[in-house]
């Protein structure tokens, strides 16, 4: 049967397929959909995982039970994994075990835009790379086979355009030959002791000169001669926009871009007359077909940064580019907070007291943008609360009033809490806002330890996140309701008064939580057209519903509207309101 | 053979159904028999942003996103979104089908900068071949506001080499039991266009 698959939902049904029985992951753009889709087959046990480290542990035992096993995340995740994935790479596998790792050029949703094929080199782990939804498939589930062939953990690399993007796959059959998971124990070749460490290495280097040998032959690699004159070396996305733009041109099609395949690279050398290496990002490639003393042309034409398109292969080649009419200057239409959204309040009140904001990953990460401007720095995931801390050990003591972390709950869990942890530690002043809206929201609404939920929709055990804080040694812990201005003000204002660690909660829901009895939409709001007087108050939340209606005379003039199919009741413009001029309708 | 497929952009607001849409017609081209790819950034789109979908099909179809200016209709959920995406479409002989529908973006609901006049007229000038749908009202005719995109599909649909067949066998795979006869109504309004 054909279906029209994302790349995240064929890879989904390749592990499906290939007799996955654990996938393990902590969400993230663009590798979220993946876990939502294992989630569908029965025969697979799916979790989130808090951390991306803790998502690789899980599949790693799963693999060392024997049974096959799925992780993913997206590239930056692979940071927080790469501890596990450095020493798997050693033990090596029982049942066979894939790791994706979503890259995002061009940072679509992303903070970088680093190559995770680098990873597969570093950690000595091999790499498959697929250039459609098809091959998601198909990769997947041979990725499975040979990670236990091999006896090595494989990795496969996806990116936006393959995750997000859509084409015909054709579905096949679960495999069910596989033998049952059973204990065997085997130390000398999972304990990683300096000891047994040093007889696995040796394995593992010999193991990658024989993968390279043999993707000579397989079928994943792909010599197509057409043209002799431009020969390129490609893989993944890239194969599809050179098929596209030079489709005379002979290609040396990669499905494995770790390791190389350097004999049939050297046989296709030797066919065309002009070698061209064309990868978005770093010359992976490249840089291993020069040292191979081979010439060719790479990153000379094609950018180290963003994602390639028809258009820019285009330009590389010095090809003509289609007419195109010009762009129109317009209002941009930016991403932000919903209609309702708990964070609204907490940043206004961060902007009226001129804190110093280290902020985190999330959906408030776009309070960095007008009117609320409340967002002062965002590295990676958890980092908030540690910067925080970092900043005040420099700056003066009146400074270090100001300093404020800001971290969600489900990042808080993912790394953010080792910093509180630091903060209480070593005694820091800074205080930390929790925004505890029960949801990993910006990757689309996933459960969390702190939700209450498993991803299979099991009622789950919610971790109680003050008490987690007064278990860490925080003395001075509130919870507040985001969505009273005067209580959210005040409160933060005493807690950043205080010379000593403090963490201020949050404790509304997400508006986009879609379960019954979490977030409850109120009556809708008005403005009394006789009362406003056009001051703008209300519009410097930044809220969706909010407009501004010009007096159309052409002076400065206006009035508020609010979108009642947009407005959710939270109340808080009312609260801005000094004329009285903002209801509900009730 | 490239010159059989067809490059079709599906523009608008994050959160106006825009992907449902776009997998409905990947879905009726498939069933006719074509080779199909769709391609579109999800992520923080999600959150009220300009949303981009790309449909490509045909005998053999490569890559998933069309290239600048090879667009053969521009299928616009929202005015300015719609002016916004013109660049892609080939000048002067692409096919315009829009909603008449404006949402203001935080600039404008801000009173910073105004939403731009004159866009179905701008429109007009730069392709000959425009369709200026009223999604919403023929929508609610057909019986529920929601099947705007569906009305615009239908529309969209005479301009294809899709038989009906094809379009209502993936309206009723795609679309819940319960909206599929006012969807259903919605897209034959739109193909009468």
């Amino acid at each position: 049967m054909k279906e029209i698959l994302s790349g995240n939902e064929a890879i989904a049904r390749g592990a499906y397929e290939a007799g996955c029985l654990v996938a393990c992951a902590y969400p993230g753009t663009p590798s979220t959909e993946i876990l939502e889709n294992t989630l569908k087959y029965n025969e697979i046990n799916s979790s989130w995982a808090p951390n991306e480290k803790v998502a690789l542990e899980v599949a790693i035992g799963a693999s060392f039970g024997g049974g096959r096993a799925l992780c993913t995340m997206k590239h930056v995740g692979v940071n927080v994994a790469a501890d596990p994935l450095f020493t798997l790479s050693y033990t090596g596998v029982r049942g066979g075990l894939v790791l994706v790792a979503a890259d995002d050029p061009e940072m679509h949703s992303s903070q970088n835009e680093q190559d995770s094929r680098n990873y597969a080199r570093f950690a000595k782990v091999p790499m498959l790379e697929p250039s459609d939804s098809r091959e998601c498939k198909e990769f997947t589930r041979l990725a499975f086979e040979l990670s236990e062939q091999y006896d090595t953990p494989f990795m496969l690399r996806s990116s936006t355009r393959i995750s997000h993007g859509k084409s015909i796959v054709e579905l096949g059959e679960r495999v069910t030959d596989l033998p049952l998971p059973k204990l065997e124990k085997n130390p000398a070749k999972l304990v990683m002791l300096p000891g047994n460490a040093r007889v696995r290495h040796p394995l593992v280097e010999q193991n990658l000169v024989n993968l390279s040998k043999a993707a000579a032959t397989m079928p994943l690699n792909r010599l197509e001669i057409r043209d002799r004159s431009i020969g390129i070396i490609t893989a993944g996305i890239c194969y599809q926009y050179v098929r596209e733009v030079l489709p005379d041109a002979s290609t040396l099609k990669l499905g494995m871009v770790h390791p190389l395949p350097h004999d049939l690279i050297r046989e296709f050398a030797a066919q065309v007359d002009t070698l061209y290496v064309i990868e978005e990002l770093d010359p992976f490639i490249e840089d291993q077909v020069k040292a191979m003393g081979l010439t060719a042309i790479g990153k000379e034409i094609i950018s180290l940064c963003g994602e390639l398109t028809p258009g820019r292969l285009r330009s590389a080649f010095g090809l003509p580019q289609p007419a195109t009419i010009p762009v129109e200057q317009m209002p941009g239409r930016p991403p932000n907070m919903c209609p309702g959204c708990p964070h609204r309040g907490v940043f206004y009140a961060l902007n009226q007291l001129k804190a110093y904001v280290t902020g985190d990953i999330g959906c408030y990460t776009l309070a960095f943008m007008p009117p609320l401007s409340a967002m002062d720095t965002c590295v990676c995931m958890g980092a908030s609360i540690g910067m925080a801390t970092g900043v005040t050990k420099v700056v003066s003591d009146e400074e270090k009033k100001k300093i404020v972390a800001v971290i969600g709950d489900s990042t808080f869990l993912h790394t953010g809490m080792n910093g509180l942890m630091d903060m209480v530690y070593n005694n820091s002043p800074a205080t930390v806002i929790i925004l505890d809206n029960s949801i990993t929201a910006m990757t689309g609404r996933q459960d969390n330890p702190a939700s209450g939920f498993t991803l299979m929709d099991d009622p789950a055990h919610a971790i109680n996140i003050p008490l987690l804080c007064k278990a860490l040694g925080v003395k001075n812990i509130r919870v507040i309701n985001p969505l009273d201005l005067e209580e959210t003000k005040r409160v933060i204002s005493e807690e950043m008064e205080r010379p000593e660690p403090s963490v201020v909660i949050t404790n509304k829901p997400c508006v986009l939580i879609k379960r019954e009895d979490v977030f409850q939409k109120g009556p809708v709001y008005a403005v009394d057209t006789d009362k406003c007087t056009g001051c703008r108050a209300c519009l410097k939340i930044g809220c969706p519903a909010i407009e501004w209606l010009p007096a159309g005379d052409g002076s400065k003039k206006g009035k508020a509207r609010i979108d009642p199919l947009l407005c959710t009741g939270c109340d808080v413009c009312r609260q801005l309101c000094t004329f009285d001029a903002i209801g509900s309708k009730q | 053979m490239k010159a059989q497929i067809k490059n079709i952009l599906l523009v608008g607001v994050g959160g106006q159904g825009i992907l449902l849409a776009s997998e409905i017609l990947s879905e009726a081209a498939m069933l006719a028999g074509f080779d199909v790819k769709k391609s579109e950034i999800h992520g923080m789109s999600q959150r009220g942003g300009s949303v981009v979908s790309h449909v490509r099909y045909g005998t053999e179809v490569f890559s998933p996103i069309v290239p600048e200016g090879e667009g053969d209709i521009l299928f616009g959920f929202e005015l300015m979104e719609t002016v916004r995406s013109l660049p892609l479409l080939k000048p002067g002989i692409g096919t315009v089908v829009a909603n008449d529908l404006r949402i203001s973006p935080p600039s404008v609901l801000m009173g910073q900068e105004v939403y731009p006049e004159g866009l179905t007229e701008h429109i007009k000038t730069l392709f000959a071949d425009f369709l200026l749908v009223d999604g919403q009202k023929m929508a609610t005719d057909a019986g529920n506001v929601r099947a705007a995109n569906t009305v615009l599909l239908g529309a969209v649909s005479r301009r294809l080499d899709i038989a009906e067949e094809y379009w209502l066998k993936a309206l009723e795979k795609m679309v819940p039991a319960k909206a599929l006869e006012v969807n259903k109504r919605a897209f034959q309004m739109g193909h009468m266009l």
